[in-house]
């Protein structure tokens, strides 16, 4: 088969070079070459797919015929959040992660990609300031799956098969952390036992996960803020509760918090996990994700990670470089006997976010949670004031906190809908996975809001809470 | 043929690390104080703050301005060999990554998506996902795909949940806990069947360079759950009996998984479902087109048949009439491997790339991949210390060819790490190795996909030859490369050393002192 002109994509689909090929091995037609395949495992009609668009100037044309059905967070004004969260990304953030340079490679040698070697050290590094942990890996694919590896990291630390955690857990999370404990059937299977809460506060009950902690429990898990938006205030006394038991503490942070938070390296977390898509990441409709795994640097954790870690190292020549630590017992090392397994994973977003950080620098971290935090009470406020809505325990969050519409009558699907038509996308549905809140919304506001955001939005609420 | 190798030599920035850059009050960004009105209503921030949660003093991170913090990372990318120059990164199907869609990709109307948005707001997205799952169940034959796992090890780890699932419906879930695989399969099959609870089972390659049937039967029982398997294999080695395989793995009561890691030598030529596969794995951050990023964010798109459709993790998406669906409905699905329902951004890349190949295109693409090996192996093997694995097969080998260079290294004391250190020299990135365990000693594994012309590839072997030839006459060149970039080889081994590795700059500066 030749094509009458060649493919854009395709340097090698000219004839003439076709030609020069198939006559350097001494055949004919390429057919030859797959005769490997026996006859009967060959498909033998054309695929069907639709007609090339072989010119960009029409692809283009597709492409964007499709995607302006979207009406993103830019269009709208959004309240979603919940483990994706639409925070400010610095033009530069994205400048660096579409050079070209960071873009396509694979993998090179700790000499010829030095460069996005470094820039991986200082994103681990950088975050290692943040939460307050001298050991920090490569991302992995999302905050859930950092916990999921977490738990299965403190299991094997301790030869433990229980995971206690908070009732009140992102039901995204919630479920892949499912899957990493494994059913009930298998022989390593984790039991997850939920830890009850405050009414008031929101927060893990104290006396319940005393209660539930013994010795066969390997690790706490807990968030802070949570998933509600609350700030884990207890986080000291989980910590040393879990500790005299000897089980391991596992923190899920929110990176951005961090700025005006105490790190979990200071309240006695073993372990720290979160999301790194904050950092500078576009949501790209959940595409933005990335997990972070942190500890202590004891060999008692490093032996246990699955995660890739590059470590800074010397040359022959005394120059800084960095390489792998501990490759060998990743599942590209050692197969079913590595630690859980690593692939492909995030590791552009890691770059974004090394970039993000030193922009940020600790006054950006703090100057930015102080807005935040502001403003996301000003919020609270100004809702909690409409009849009818109610906010569910009206301080000590960080950016999202819970909005309960039972006095309005009316469920969370009505109100949501109803801000839709006028531009607003509403805090995420809580009713179907927390029945307990009734009909409860949680809402998010990060340093985008301004406070003409904030008060249309409650000028919007009242208007759709009253009708 | 007489190529000139290129005087390359890599930028030296002689960059420091961004810990150690800075000045203090130096600032790269601002947020604006709250408003007045906001600030009276809240109250002070720190108040706002449980005292026992308070920040006590800063990160100790950079203090960068702007233009400064740009800079150095465009330093640290000009740092990077990467695909710049030609990269034949076998088993990872380096190929090009059109602007088009990453220009598209970096707009609002997808990179401001939430997952969470209601799918109204969301239809030009929903449906290129729908789309894209149309198009990938034709090449496949399969009956739907899910884009939750997050790279082709995330898919690999699906198929072991949805396993689970599966058998766990008939209540056979802890009779059967054994998945099988060969040890010429990804280390991602192994791993993630151990991770979801399965005893692993291996088949050792046989003179065919392929497991054979009978050891296949020995292994199977009633205890296996699965198969997962890749074909053709690293080697450029296809399976004719996969067929067989499959039977026997359905008689026995297991499914058979099909890794397509290698799809690029024979797509249009095979499909999963005809040769008998209940589920398969398209990488679209390899085969169609979208960046690898140095590793991820990808996508493992996993398919499979309509009887397995209900295991799959949701959210799927449907489409009733003309409007497109997030639908999360089935009580059997496994739940989730990752949180939403994919790296959507990169759907839209692939989908792209398909719909710019088209099936003309497609099938040309595998045609040129295996040609150009073929082309590549037969230059390859006239350099001198360069072999290549189960040599007395002479049938032409798919898209990629798995080399030895253990006769150079016994020869001349020279390894394919050396040679790896010296391909960079010449502006070419370091070839791919092999998975652990090796078959060969001294392995080596490039792929040339459809993307790199006949001119790159005469450059690659060129490279090879003028390595080989320094082999022989001058071993102490290779073995002390590289030579021509920022920085020399890495010291004797201090990685694995707890007082010495340092995964942090804070580690770093805690072991330094």
């Amino acid at each position: 088969m030749e094509r009458p002109r060649a493919h854009p994509y395709m340097p090698n689909s000219v004839p003439a070079v076709r030609r020069q090929l198939l006559a350097a091995l001494g055949i004919d037609s390429v057919e030859t070459l797959f005769s490997q395949i026996p006859g009967d495992h060959r498909l033998r009609k054309p695929l069907e797919l639709p007609p090339a668009l072989t010119s960009e100037s029409e692809l283009r044309r597709h492409m964007s015929d499709l995607l302006s059905k979207n009406r993103s967070c830019e269009d709208a004004l959004s309240f979603l959040g919940g483990g994706c969260w639409h925070h400010h990304v610095p033009a530069i953030c994205d400048e660096i992660v579409q050079r070209s340079e960071f873009l396509t490679p694979v993998w090179g040698t700790p000499a010829s990609d030095l460069g996005r070697n470094q820039a991986w050290f200082e994103f681990t590094s950088q975050l290692g300031e943040l939460v307050g942990m001298e050991l920090v890996a490569l991302p992995v694919y999302s905050w859930g799956c950092a916990a999921g590896h977490a738990i299965r990291m403190a299991a094997r630390i301790t030869g433990r098969s229980k995971v206690l955690v908070p009732q009140f857990l992102d039901p995204e999370r919630s479920a892949v952390i499912r899957n990493y404990c494994e059913p009930t059937e298998m022989s390593s299977h984790i039991e997850i036992v939920q830890v009850g809460y405050d009414p008031d506060t929101l927060l893990l009950d104290l006396t319940d996960l005393k209660g539930k902690l013994n010795d066969e429990v390997a690790a706490v898990y807990f968030e802070n803020p949570t998933y509600l938006g609350q700030i884990e205030h207890q986080a000291e006394s989980i910590a040393e509760a879990a500790r005299a038991c000897g089980a391991e503490t596992i923190a899920g942070v929110d990176p951005i918090s961090l700025g005006i938070l105490k790190p979990p390296g200071q309240y006695g977390a073993d372990l720290a996990v979160g999301s790194i898509q904050p950092l500078g990441i576009h949501m790209n409709g959940g595409g933005g994700l990335g997990g972070f795994i942190a500890s202590r640097d004891e060999p008692r954790y490093a032996y246990e990670y699955p995660a890739l870690m590059v470590s800074i190292a010397e040359t022959t020549h005394g120059e800084y470089g960095f390489g792998l630590a501990l490759a060998h017992q990743s599942s590209y090392g050692m197969r079913e006997e590595g630690k859980d397994w690593t692939g492909n994973s995030t590791y552009l977003w890691a770059i974004a976010a090394a970039a993000y950080m030193a922009l940020l620098g600790p006054a950006g971290f703090r100057e930015m949670g102080e807005l935040i935090i502001q403003r996301a009470h000003y919020c609270a406020s100004l809702l909690d004031g409409i009849d009818g809505v109610r906010v569910h325990a009206k301080r000590g969050f960080f950016k999202e906190f819970v909005v309960n519409f039972d006095d309005a009558g009316k469920r969370v699907a009505d109100i949501d809908a109803a801000l839709l038509r006028r531009d607003i996308f509403g805090g995420i549905d809580l009713s179907e996975a927390f029945p307990q809140l009734g009909q409860s919304a949680l809402y998010c506001v990060t340093e985008r809001h301004t406070q003409a955001d904030i008060r249309r939005l409650a000028d919007t609420l009242a208007e759709v809470c009253g009708t | 043929m007489s190529v000139q190798l290129r005087r390359y030599h890599a930028a030296v920035w002689d960059e420091p690390l961004v810990m150690e850059m800075g000045v203090q009050g130096r600032r790269g960004c601002h947020f604006p104080a709250a408003e007045a009105d906001v600030a009276a209503s809240s109250g002070p921030a720190e108040a706002l703050v449980p005292q026992s949660m308070r920040r006590s003093s800063g990160p100790e991170l950079p203090e960068m301005s702007e233009p400064d913090v740009l800079r150095h990372y465009l330093h640290l990318s000009q740092q990077t060999l990467g695909m710049m120059g030609i990269s034949l990164f076998g088993t990872c199907t380096m190929k090009y990554n059109p602007r088009l869609t990453e220009s598209l990709a970096a707009r609002p109307w997808i990179a401001d998506l939430h997952p969470g948005q209601d799918p109204s707001t969301l239809q030009g997205i929903l449906e290129i996902a729908h789309n894209l799952d149309g198009l990938l169940c034709e090449l496949s034959g399969m009956d739907q795909f899910t884009f939750q796992p997050a790279g082709g090890a995330d898919a690999a780890y699906a198929h072991a949940c949805l396993t689970r699932a599966y058998h766990a419906a008939r209540g056979e879930l802890e009779q059967r806990n054994q998945i099988v695989t060969s040890i010429q399969a990804h280390p991602c099959n192994p791993a993630t069947s151990a991770a979801a609870g399965f005893e692993v089972v291996t088949l050792m390659l046989e003179p065919d360079g392929y497991p054979s049937l009978d050891a296949l039967k020995a292994a199977v029982s009633k205890r296996t759950a699965a198969l997962m398997i890749n074909n053709p294999d690293d080697m450029g080695i296809y399976n004719p009996n996969i067929r067989e395989w499959i039977d026997v793995v359905h008689d026995a009561g297991g499914l058979c998984f099909y890794d397509h890691a290698n799809f690029n030598g024979v797509m249009s030529k095979v499909r999963a479902r005809e040769l008998g596969f209940d589920a398969c794995m398209f990488m679209l951050h390899k085969t169609f087109g979208v960046a690898k990023g140095g590793g991820g964010p990808a996508v493992g798109a996993y398919g499979c048949t309509a009887e397995l459709a209900r295991y799959l993790p949701g959210p799927i998406v449907r489409k009733t009439g003309d409007r497109f669906d997030l639908v999360d409905d089935s009580p059997s699905s496994i739940g989730r491997v990752r949180e939403y329902w994919g790296n959507v951004h990169q759907l839209a890349k692939a989908y792209a790339w398909t719909r710019a190949m088209g099936a003309e295109g497609i099938a040309e693409a595998s045609d040129m991949s295996v040609l150009i090996n073929n082309y590549m192996e037969r230059e390859l093997l006239k350099i001198r210390g360069i072999t290549r694995s189960h040599p007395d097969i002479g049938s032409w080998r798919m898209e990629m060819t798995r080399f030895s260079l253990g006769q150079l290294y016994e020869d001349t004391g020279v390894s394919v790490l050396d040679v790896q250190n010296r391909m960079v020299d010449f502006g070419v990135d370091a070839f791919w190795l092999s998975h652990e365990p090796w078959v060969v000693p001294q392995p080596f594994t490039p792929e040339a996909g459809e993307m790199w012309s006949k001119e790159d590839v005469d450059y690659w072997i060129a490279v090879l030859r003028q390595i080989s030839d320094e082999a022989y006459s001058d071993p102490e060149t290779v073995k002390s490369a590289p030579h021509n970039q920022a920085i020399h080889k890495l010291g004797p081994e201090s990685l694995d050393d707890p007082d010495r590795w340092a995964m942090t700059w804070r580690a770093y500066k805690r072991k330094q002192s």
